[in-house]
């Protein structure tokens, strides 16, 4: 028993140890990156290029799903403020909801499904073809040249598609709030216009995306890197990005909201 | 070592009591190797004895436990990432398969190093690719993608990559791994003329003893990260070292045996099975 009992605390401080080096290592990896963002920027041509594939090519998953979020809000919304008779504060309901919350958080989980996880498969599969290894080689920083690029990239592109995920959002709670149902267009937009506070509202949803684009771009880049150069360590990292940017975007904005929004 | 000159200044490359470890797992010993300028040297081993950790040494992506590297005068652990980066401009490197960046055309591949390192016009990078890919025969498919070559084009193209800015020190790791016999016999002339043509050195690792003997100066052969034979092409293969006869003529059995190490002979092993079964029964 008490033999059991020291494995399983051997087992477990070895885990926390491992975890601890790998943030560690993580960590000494975003500052290189930050150290070759110089480098890397001033050829904005290949930050462009990581835009297109990372940003542009999210944008239908990105507008469909906040079509349909949107719409959905507009479907629930309305069957909640219509037992108190506000029906006509569904664009503020469809509004805040989308702006404040769901629009960064919903579109940062497809964000690191579609892209980051395309991310850390490029790299992860450039390592494990020893194309990175070449790059050395050639006297050419992968740092600077492959990773830095692909994390501005993220980090560009994650407010301007949560932002457009918000945009279509309300579109879609229009859509079903007022043509459908018959909430005066009116209320729907003079109650969003006034109740949605610039400062409070818009620019902490833009804070949060910034933050969640920074996470899931900092988590892909690293996996890619770190990878296993083998068909299986690849599809590990892959799944890693995932899981663990979806976790940590959503730990990230309970802490986010709880100083944005306290009192308010 | 009658052939290799041991004046430092004949040799590019001079490996000194070179040791390394994967973490406790010793996997070279003190290896003493020298690449004079202008040769091609080959390093042959079986598997797994250490031939290609040694060339990441060279290239300096790894640190040695101990000993030291020096290419051109320079020990390469030693030198900081600006210096080494300056060193490796001048050198050039054939992975094993090609590690041609599969998102750029074939054209683009070769243009890579001279579009990051130099400030070239366009017309000039157009010439110059043009001109590498000629000379490994590949000037026709510019256009394709890595996808669309055979393995043996994608070596020679790889092959006009690396000596895209004509370096000094031409590194080949396993360059005729998987090849057809014309492709490796292609690849092994190649390897030979371009090393002549640029004035470079090379060094190759590499299993395939027939074709490699035809195109090299030197061989050191490596077994369990040390030095066990060395000499010219024609004293290995008049080698009577009974690792570098089995290697050389592909034995099956011999300085390496066929069978691993079992913990018993093998009848005494049947014999004490058979007994167990029999009181058993």
């Amino acid at each position: 028993m008490a033999n059991k009992l020291v494995a399983a605390l051997t087992d477990l401080g070895h885990r926390v140890t491992s975890a601890l080096w790998r943030l560690g290592f993580a960590s000494r990896f975003l500052l290189m990156i930050l150290v070759y963002s110089g480098t890397s920027l001033r050829r904005f041509h290949l930050t462009i290029r990581e835009i297109y594939f990372s940003g542009v090519m999210s944008l239908i998953i990105i507008l469909v799903s906040g079509l349909f979020v949107g719409m959905v809000l507009g479907l629930q919304g309305y069957d909640t403020l219509e037992r108190y008779g506000s029906s006509s504060a569904l664009g503020v309901l469809v509004a805040l909801s989308l702006v404040r919350e769901l629009g960064p958080v919903v579109a940062a989980l497809l964000f690191a499904s579609r892209a980051g996880s395309a991310i850390t498969a490029e790299i992860g599969l450039m390592k494990a073809t020893e194309q990175l290894s070449a790059m050395e080689m050639m006297a050419v920083n992968p740092i600077a040249r492959v990773v830095a690029p692909r994390f501005w990239a993220g980090v560009l592109s994650m407010p301007l598609l949560a932002a457009l995920f918000s945009a279509m959002g309300i579109f879609g709670g229009y859509l079903v709030g007022v043509r459908l149902i018959g909430v005066d267009a009116g209320s729907f937009w003079s109650q969003m216009q006034a109740s949605v506070d610039f400062r409070e509202d818009i620019v902490n949803g833009v804070i949060k995306s910034i933050v969640f684009g920074i996470i899931i771009s900092w988590i892909a880049v690293f996996e890619g890197y770190d990878a296993e150069p083998t068909a299986e360590g690849v599809s590990g990292a892959t799944t890693r990005t995932v899981v663990t940017s979806s976790l940590a975007v959503l730990a990230a904005d309970f802490i986010l909201t709880a100083f944005m929004f306290r009192g308010a | 070592m009658p052939s290799v000159p041991s004046a430092p200044n004949d040799s590019l490359v001079k490996v000194s009591n070179l040791s390394f470890a994967y973490d406790r797992r010793p996997v070279l010993s003190g290896i003493n190797m020298e690449i004079p300028r202008g040769k091609v040297v080959a390093i042959m081993g079986a598997s797994g004895c250490g031939k290609t950790t040694t060339l990441r040494l060279i290239g300096g992506q790894i640190k040695p436990t101990s000993g030291e590297v020096r290419v051109d005068g320079q020990v390469v652990h030693r030198l900081n990432s600006d210096a080494l980066y300056q060193l490796r401009r001048r050198m050039g490197m054939l992975f094993q398969f090609g590690a041609l960046f599969t998102d750029m055309s074939v054209f683009d591949n070769v243009a890579f190093q001279m579009r990051e390192h130099t400030d070239f016009p366009e017309e000039l990078i157009n010439d110059l690719v043009l001109m590498k890919l000629h000379a490994v025969g590949l000037r026709g498919a510019h256009e394709l993608m890595p996808s669309e070559l055979s393995g043996g084009m994608a070596r020679r193209v790889a092959l006009a990559r690396a000596i895209a800015l004509d370096p000094m020190l031409m590194m080949y790791d396993e360059p005729f791994a998987g090849l057809d016999p014309i492709s490796l016999a292609i690849v092994g002339e190649l390897i030979r003329k371009l090393n002549d043509a640029l004035g470079a050195s090379s060094i190759i690792v590499t299993h395939d003893v027939q074709e490699s003997l035809k195109i090299v100066d030197y061989v050191y052969f490596v077994s369990a990260g040390k030095v066990v034979a060395e000499g010219t092409p024609d004293e290995i293969k008049a080698s009577k070292a009974e690792y570098v006869h089995q290697f050389v003529w592909g034995e099956a059995d011999g300085a390496v045996p066929f069978h691993y190490p079992a913990a018993q002979p093998y009848g005494e092993e049947i014999m004490a099975h058979a007994a167990e079964v029999s009181n058993r029964g």
